[in-house]
């Protein structure tokens, strides 16, 4: 069933499209990220033009975390001061970061600097996450366990602190916002969340406890996604609402059963499983940058 | 004087009756063409008939070559090259005038109907495009990029040669068939008709052919264009209306 694109200027086999959404939704029910970091890249190969791509997986990515944050809201575990902070950076984090995109683009570099980026946040945090699963489920002996301090000591020299009851913090609410300014040039760039990034740094950086962390992510996620989508329709002008339409009726389905597969599995294995499914992605990222590609000639309008 | 005029007409259009030239009936199965939700390309049927002078077929039939071009964009190439072990973008090239897309369809392959030069002037075939380098380029490295151009639209289906895909019947219909991928872009795409004889060209014939989006999918170009900020709202209320919709449809089931 072919659907005509208006923005992407193509027509595209619909139930395809919806599929990808659907396992891609799995994928970000089972794991709790937005799952653009999948999306991205196979529309890219699909042959979708990469800014459409970027700017209508954003979109999805808003609906993929609506879900999530509703019901980690119900329960309370979210720090929405704390969000608010982060949200508060991410928003003039996604607004740099379309300066920083149509400057890139203007330069003919910007394949170049999304392949790149992608390659080595998807190396990092996978072969972070693999550590992880393979030390919880006693495939590989952890080093000794190091006493972590509580509190990053970079964070605790700024400036201005601030109380923050939910999650127990008394700190200077300028790292949060960094954060949530990185986590927003990211979901410009790259049409991620940025969850992957986030739930790490809210741990090991800020010190935030982990029953609160994931609520919080989902909540910064769908703001900064829903202001991403905002920022694109009003610079780049590349988001395409049937593409993110078709995308979304498979993303929010898949997240469901995805939510619903997570709870009869075992936490580390899903964790391996991801852990894997990012390497491999990263993987053929890199390879994409080394091997010749299929086209070396590329058109731009003027 | 009256008469002197008189006089010269009537040599003229002697002169014309004596070698008049065959005339192109030309038309097109389609004057319009729309995308809607569906649209994944559309069949154009061109077609037409030779009118002789006095009805009297030639003795050798002659033959026709048929062009449809879209609308010239000002287009930048980018060219890939391996640097530190990345492929990165190097070298680019600007080209002033280069068609969304062409096709040429003829009766003979081209090089059998005219020479080079005559090819050159009405820019029949994909090696005769007339792209207008930017000022500057070198000529070879324009010929480069022109290359790589060609091949990469010919690849994308929207530039291509079909050197026997004009069907001549009696020597007096004509028929080309020619697809157009849906990734082309809207405009006024121009079909031209040549009637070749010997290496000459006798007669052209042009019809325009508008592609354009409609409905849904002109409505929602247009307002992601004139009106961003609801575009981007209906997006982002669409999408938290899904998520939301999905959460309370599957809270029941599971």
């Amino acid at each position: 069933m072919d659907i005509y694109l208006p923005i992407a200027g193509q027509s595209v086999n619909a139930l395809l499209i919806i599929a990808l959404g659907g396992v891609v939704g799995i994928l970000s029910g089972m794991f709790g990220v937005g799952g653009g970091f999948l999306t991205t890249p196979l529309l890219i190969f699909y042959g979708i033009p990469p800014t459409v791509a970027v700017a209508s997986a954003t979109t999805q990515i808003t609906g993929a975390s609506v879900t999530g944050a509703m019901a980690h809201m119900r329960r309370g575990g979210a720090d929405l001061q704390m969000g608010a902070v982060v949200v508060a950076g991410g928003i003039i984090g996604s607004l740099v970061g379309a300066a920083i995109f149509r400057a890139l683009q203007a330069s003919g570099q910007i394949d170049v600097v999304i392949g790149f980026m992608y390659v080595v946040l998807l190396g990092y945090i996978g072969v972070l996450m693999l550590k992880d699963a393979l030390i919880a489920l006693g495939y590989v002996k952890a080093a000794a366990p190091r006493q972590r301090p509580r509190h990053n000591r970079w964070v605790a020299t700024l400036p201005l602190r601030w109380r923050f009851y939910k999650s127990g913090l008394y700190i200077s609410p300028l790292a949060p916002l960094a954060l949530g300014f990185g986590a927003g040039i990211l979901t410009m760039l790259l049409g991620v969340g940025g969850g992957f990034v986030l739930v790490p740094a809210m741990i090991y950086i800020l010190g935030m406890p982990a029953r609160v962390v994931i609520g919080t992510s989902l909540a910064i996620i769908l703001v900064i996604s829903a202001g991403t989508t905002m920022v694109h329709a009003l610079t780049t002008r590349s988001v395409d609402i049937v593409l993110a339409a078709l995308l979304l009726v498979g993303g929010v389905v898949g997240a469901q059963y995805g939510a619903a597969l997570a709870t009869r599995m075992k936490p580390d294995f899903l964790r391996l499983a991801l852990a894997v499914v990012i390497l491999l992605v990263g993987m053929r990222m890199a390879l994409g940058l080394a091997w010749r590609p299929d086209e070396i000639f590329t058109v731009e309008y003027l | 004087m009256k008469i002197g005029r008189a006089l010269v007409l009537a040599i003229v259009s002697l002169a014309l009756m004596a070698q008049a030239k065959p005339v192109l009936v030309p038309d097109v199965s389609a004057r319009r063409i729309e995308i809607r939700y569906s649209f994944s390309g559309a069949q154009l049927l061109l077609f037409g008939a030779i009118l002789y002078p006095r009805g009297r077929l030639p003795e050798r039939a002659p033959d026709i070559a048929v062009v449809l071009r879209g609308p010239v964009q000002p287009i930048l190439i980018r060219e890939k090259q391996k640097i530190a072990g990345i492929w990165m973008n190097a070298d680019s090239a600007r080209f002033r005038s280069a068609p969304a897309f062409y096709a040429v369809a003829s009766s003979r392959p081209i090089s059998q109907l005219v020479d080079e030069r005559t090819a050159a002037i009405y820019e029949i075939g994909l090696q005769n495009l007339q792209l207008s380098p930017g000022s500057g380029a070198l000529p070879e490295k324009a010929r480069h990029f022109e290359a790589g151009l060609i091949d990469l639209r010919k690849r994308n289906g929207v530039y291509y040669e079909s050197p026997r895909g004009v069907e001549i019947s009696e020597g007096v219909l004509y028929r080309a068939r020619i697809s157009i991928p849906s990734q082309v872009p809207v405009g006024t795409y121009t079909a031209e008709t040549f009637l070749i004889q010997d290496g000459r060209v006798l007669a052209v014939a042009t019809r325009d052919i508008y592609i354009g989006k409609s409905g849904f999918e002109r409505w929602v170009s247009l307002v992601a264009r004139r009106h961003e900020f609801l575009y981007g709202l209906a997006a982002v209320v669409m999408s938290l209306f899904l998520g939301w919709a999905a959460a309370m449809v599957f809270r029941r089931r599971f």
